[in-house]
């Protein structure tokens, strides 16, 4: 499963200047490839765009792996590589009290329920913006919106310029005729109502509005002078908006979901507490939350600790390294780990804010490996037993079929299982039977249901190589699918066998001589239906020893030409139980019906053979 | 004569039978003792001539020596001067005619005319008077003329410096003629022999083999194009693949089912609800039917895999061995399949099994809803999961259809095949992980490999392979690996101290490395070229 995320460039002279030295293109490299990340793109050797009149300065798109919200921003990955190489340790994120001692406090309104009902804050106290670090905290928000906050339905940022507003704030519900402020960037007040029309046509918020629209209740934040801070997950106020200039800025964040809501807050409020006069200190909000039991003060900025088991570190990194070394070895991960004092095995380890990654001791197995190298890992394969290979039943019996046809000198095609209802139902002439699966979100009309037959993927295959010459014969091995209530899935595959010959005479007898040579092969003996029904002597004999027959009947089906088709019926040789099975319909071959090759744009004629193989097993 | 009778003569006749030409060479090799074809037979194109003589020459009868030269050709210019005279004489006739020529006739218009014009001034053939040009002589000799008609027929001038200068004037052009002088060969005849092609059942009958005049073989062609059927290029790749796998032990997984669940395909492997490879924009989801039953045994999965299965009781006691789908049945009875669901629930909600968890209001809808199936590891879970009835170590592997929602473009299809392999045991290690994919790859003909720390949600170590690819001068990501996490392999029940190793790859892309394919449209689906799947070679990975 692909699950890297993407980066927006770092500018790439500042990166190396936050990391201390200018690596080469190969030197970096390798340095992401040791830690994990990836460097997509260097943009020093391309033409890049002038923007007021001064070339845009070059940059390293890095991805990351899809759950290091820590590394979404420039701050995150420099300080994650300088710790790795050891240029500066983990920081201590603390709260500081404001100098007042006077805490800010947010109520939560148990109508927020119906709509949106976490809250949490912080404040960054005496922050200083530069063009760089303000484009950074705008560009993290967005990340954290696209992807942990899946688009912002669990989870909404708004920031806020303290010294605009004033506190106690009030996070509320109303109806969103009640709702009225000039929303950022816009001089003109509206009520929430106009908002939603307002904001229809922009190309950036108009997708969140589905998230609150037919809410009877908006979500909207309020300071003590019933001034809107913001309408989440929408808009912020244009009243409170942060600018280079603003020194105190108040962070709200409004969820649906808990445990995301916190991490919003470690990961901001860890990236660009560093710009704080007094780095890495976060103002803390108390949150009175009383209907939900949600008041608290927050951010809880205080590491979780997590007992690992160094055994259980060294045994899967095939190692048998000391506490300590494993410690170090942490250490450079971001992690302050110590050997337990009371436990022989354990190591204590506290996991900053900035690592909500880390859900088992497996996660800090992982880093240890990493800290150590991969790449320096003893490589010792253990195997406690000898292992016996076996080859699924279906797969053998599908061979045997694809050797048979091949020698009979039809070339395997591979089609695609995903089709047009038209192309298996109607361009065959057959009526819809509602037996196939279908898809809910397909993105091109060519995928709507899966396959229920082999032909029309044959068929298109044919249609595609009009400039190879006749006579073609093609065939497929392959799975149908088809509905079916009785199981789990409600759906089934089948196993079919399917070939068409194709050339300028229809080749019926060449795709009945293919069926004859596959079920000869399969130890099927021929029999006209009288004998088949009749069961004569000798072939009832061949019957009681295991022996398949198998025969063949006329068929009309719209499919084929009237009077060139034919069904083929199968009767099982006698079981364990020594009783015959009963006959039964394994499948069609015919003469195509003109009208089948004209929706498939073929001029010549054709013949097919279907069916099923799974009987054989 | 012996040879002079068989049952296969050799057509003598060539330019559609009019013209026996290999004939009329022998008659003239008969008289003269050396023919030049050219003069000989100027009218027979040279191909038709050098392969006459090729017939004969592969026979001894004669042989030849081709000879180079240069000839000249009159161009359209030359050609009008050596019929209708020179501009000179033209001007000069004209003059003649008119008496006395005004310069503003018509007929001294032109280029040519300006040129003739100056020519006959410089032959004092004619002169200015006043307004109009008069004859100075009542005869001229045209020279341009008889020498072009000279060349014309010689094709050749005599002096080089007057060729030089007819070429200049572009009056003529230097043309490379081949030609052939033919004589007698040693084994010369008069006529060709009638000649043996093949050998027949009546010639070994008659025993006329022994005295037969063979025609000689032709070994510059290549042989006859022989029809026949072909197995596809995925198809062959996918055979090399499981013979790997086969060959290290491994048992093939059930994955006839493109359909899944929500549960099976990303909540067993802790996949969270909420993450991105579960959008619409990535995963097909299926509107009919609407939704799936919950977690159970799957009868004809189970069945497949008891068939396969060995096991030793089965060959330690007397009584017949139960039927795979009684031991089937004994398998899925000690699995308690809502247990499963509860502990996949409450890892991803509340957290279990030493993990915190994902900490998020675990929806049981999303666990019924149907997907086509976006990876094989949906089967490899189940499988695990049959697992817990009988830990023991094992190892397992797929090679078959999964389906993403991507936008088509020359990388990506909205299908193609996952290769993946399972490998459960006790004591496993992260290096020992390395090492197996480093055998794995070296039988494909990737002997050097780099592991690179990697994130996948149901793997912790999760680690990609990378390998050197020498035509881009880097290393290319070829596949992924990892340990299964223990949130995973303990909510279904498997001990503690079994590890799991689970790697994949697709198989379309080491078949678009290996055979420079850029386009995955020409490998997979319809649009693949039927030609190319006739002519792709044999498949051997370990050598190319």
């Amino acid at each position: 499963m692909p699950t890297m995320c993407s980066h927006d460039g770092v500018n790439k002279a500042a990166f190396f200047k936050a990391i201390g030295k200018e690596y080469t293109k190969e030197e970096f490299e390798d340095l992401c490839f040791d830690f994990g990340i990836e460097l997509d793109e260097d943009t020093s050797e391309d033409k890049r765009p002038v923007v007021d009149g001064v070339e845009v300065p070059a940059e390293l798109k890095i991805e990351i792996g899809a759950n290091r919200y820590d590394m979404l921003c420039f701050e995150g990955i420099a300080m994650n590589l300088n710790v790795f190489l050891g240029r500066q340790t983990m920081p201590t994120y603390s709260l500081k009290m404001p100098a007042d001692g006077k805490i800010q406090t947010v109520t939560v309104k148990k109508e927020t329920e119906q709509i949106r009902p976490y809250f949490s804050a912080a404040i960054l106290r005496n922050i200083k913006f530069t063009k760089e670090r303000y484009e950074s905290f705008i560009a993290l928000q967005d990340k954290l919106h696209q992807n942990l906050a899946r688009q912002r339905t669990l989870v909404a940022i708004g920031t806020h310029d303290l010294d605009t507003i004033k506190g106690p704030f009030t996070y509320e519900a109303l109806p969103p005729s009640q709702i009225s402020f000039a929303p950022l960037n816009q001089t003109k007040t509206m009520n929430a109502e106009e908002m939603m029309t307002f904001y229809e046509k922009d190309k950036h918020l108009s997708r969140y509005l589905p998230i609150i629209r037919d809410s009877p209740v908006y979500p909207v934040i309020y300071d003590s002078n019933r001034t809107v801070l913001s309408m989440p997950p929408i808009i912020n106020s244009n009243h409170s908006k942060i600018t280079l200039d603003t020194t105190n800025v108040f962070i709200d964040i409004t969820a649906t979901d808990k445990t995301k809501l916190e991490l919003v807050n470690h990961i901001i409020v860890a990236m660009f507490s560093e710009y704080c006069s007094e780095p890495f200190t976060i103002e803390p909000v108390e949150i009175i939350s009383e209907h939900n039991s949600q008041s608290r003060r927050v951010p809880d900025v205080t590491p979780r600790t997590m007992p690992a088991s160094a055994k259980y570190i060294n045994s899967i990194c095939g190692l048998s390294a000391p506490r300590e070394e494993l410690c170090n070895l942490l250490k450079r991960m971001c992690f302050t780990a110590t050997p337990s004092p009371t436990s022989p095995d354990t190591l204590d380890v506290s996991i900053p804010i900035t690592r909500a990654d880390v859900l088992h001791q497996a996660d800090i197995m992982e880093d240890v490996a990493i800290a150590y190298g991969f790449n320096n890992l003893p490589r010792q394969l253990i195997a406690t037993t000898s292992f016996v290979a076996a080859q699924l039943p279906i797969a053998k019996l599908s061979d045997i079929i694809r050797d048979e046809a091949r020698a009979s000198g039809f070339v395997e095609v591979m089609p695609l299982i995903l089709c047009s209802r038209d192309e298996n139902y109607a361009w065959l002439n057959r009526p819809d039977d509602h037996r196939a699966i279908t898809l809910q979100n397909p993105k091109t009309a060519e995928y709507q249901i899966v396959r229920t037959s082999l032909l029309p993927g044959l068929l298109k295959t044919l249609r595609e190589n009009k400039r190879h010459p006749v006579p073609m014969k093609v065939f497929e091995v392959s799975d149908i699918a088809v509905k079916d209530e009785s199981l789990e899935r409600k759906s089934r595959n089948l196993r079919r066998f399917a070939a068409v010959w194709y050339g300028k005479s229809s080749g019926f007898e060449m795709v009945h001589g293919l069926l004859d040579r596959v079920m000869g092969m399969l130890r099927g003996a021929f029999v006209t239906r009288e004998e088949g029904l009749e069961d004569i002597k000798g072939v009832e004999e061949a019957g009681k020893k295991g022996g398949m027959r198998y025969w063949i009947e006329a068929v009309e089906e719209p499919t084929f030409l009237p009077g060139h088709a034919a069904a083929i019926f199968l009767r099982l040789g006698a079981g364990g139980d020594g009783k015959e099975g009963s006959p039964v319909r394994i499948g069609t071959f015919g003469i195509l019906h003109p009208t089948v090759l004209k929706h498939f744009q073929l001029p010549f004629p054709a013949s097919t053979l279907e069916l099923d193989v799974e009987v054989f097993l | 004569m012996p040879g002079t009778r068989g049952p296969v003569p050799i057509p003598l006749h060539i330019n559609g039978g009019q013209r026996d030409l290999t004939a009329e060479i022998l008659e003239a090799v008969d008289q003269e003792a050396e023919v030049g074809t050219s003069t000989k037979f100027p009218q027979i194109p040279q191909a038709e001539i050098k392969a006459a003589l090729d017939r004969l020459a592969s026979r001894s009868m004669v042989e030849y020596d081709t000879k180079d030269r240069e000839e000249v050709a009159l161009t359209k210019e030359g050609e009008e001067i050596a019929s209708a005279g020179s501009h000179e004489y033209k001007v000069w006739d004209a003059v003649r005619q008119a008496g006395r020529l005004s310069l503003k006739d018509p007929s001294l218009a032109g280029a040519n005319a300006k040129i003739g014009q100056g020519n006959a001034f410089k032959l004092k053939w004619v002169k200015k008077d006043g307004d109009a040009l008069v004859s100075l002589t009542d005869s001229v000799q045209d020279a341009t003329r008889e020498q072009l008609q000279c060349a014309k027929e010689n094709r050749t001038f005599q002096d080089p410096k007057v060729q030089k200068d007819f070429m200049k004037r572009k009056l003529v052009v230097p043309q490379k003629v081949i030609s052939y002088v033919a004589r007698k060969g040693p084994k010369w005849a008069m006529e060709m022999p009638v000649e043996v092609t093949d050998l027949t059942a009546e010639m070994i009958a008659d025993g006329s083999w022994q005295t037969a005049n063979w025609k000689p073989y032709n070994y510059k062609a290549e042989g006859a194009q022989l029809s026949g059927g072909a197995f596809h290029p995925l198809m062959k790749v996918r055979q090399e693949f499981r013979e790997i796998f086969f060959n290290m032990g491994f048992t093939e997984m059930p994955t006839q089912r493109f359909v899944d669940t929500g549960f099976w395909n990303f909540d067993t492997l802790f996949v969270p609800q909420q993450h991105p490879a579960r959008d619409l924009q990535d995963t097909f989801y299926v509107s009919d039917p609407p939704e799936a039953g919950p977690p159970g045994p799957d009868p004809a999965t189970d069945e497949a895999l008891a068939q396969m299965d060995d096991q030793d009781e089965q060959d330690e006691n007397d009584s017949a061995p139960a039927s795979a789908a009684t031991r089937a049945k004994d398998i899925s009875s000690k699995l308690d399949y809502q247990q499963y669901f509860n502990n996949v629930r409450s890892v991803h909600q509340d957290g279990a099994f030493g993990s915190i968890g994902y900490r998020y209001p675990y929806n049981d809808a999303e666990t019924k809803r149907l997907v086509l199936r976006t990876h094989t590891t949906a089967v490899s879970a189940y499988v695990l999961h049959r697992l817990a009835a009988n830990p023991r170590p094992c190892r397992y592997f797929s090679i078959d259809r999964v389906f993403r929602n991507e936008t088509v473009d020359a990388t990506h299809l909205a299908e193609f095949h996952q290769i993946e392999g399972v490998i459960a045991d006790f004591g496993l290690t992260l290096g020992g992980l390395q090492a197996f994919l480093k055998r794995f790859f070296r039988k494909i003909g990737v002997p050097d490999l780099k592991f690179k720390p990697a994130y996948n949600p149901y793997t912790e170590p999760s680690m990609e392979v990378y390998a050197w690819h020498a035509g881009l001068n880097k290393l290319v990501e070829i596949g992924n690996s990892g340990m299964f996490r223990p949130e995973m392999l303990q909510a279904m029940g498997l001990p503690e101290d079994l590890r799991c190793y689970g790697f994949g790859l697709s198989l379309e892309r080491p078949t678009m490395i290996k055979y420079g394919i850029s386009n995955i449209r020409e490998l997979l689906g319809h649009k693949v070229d039927l030609g190319f799947i006739e002519g792709n070679p044999a498949v051997r990975l370990d050598r190319e």
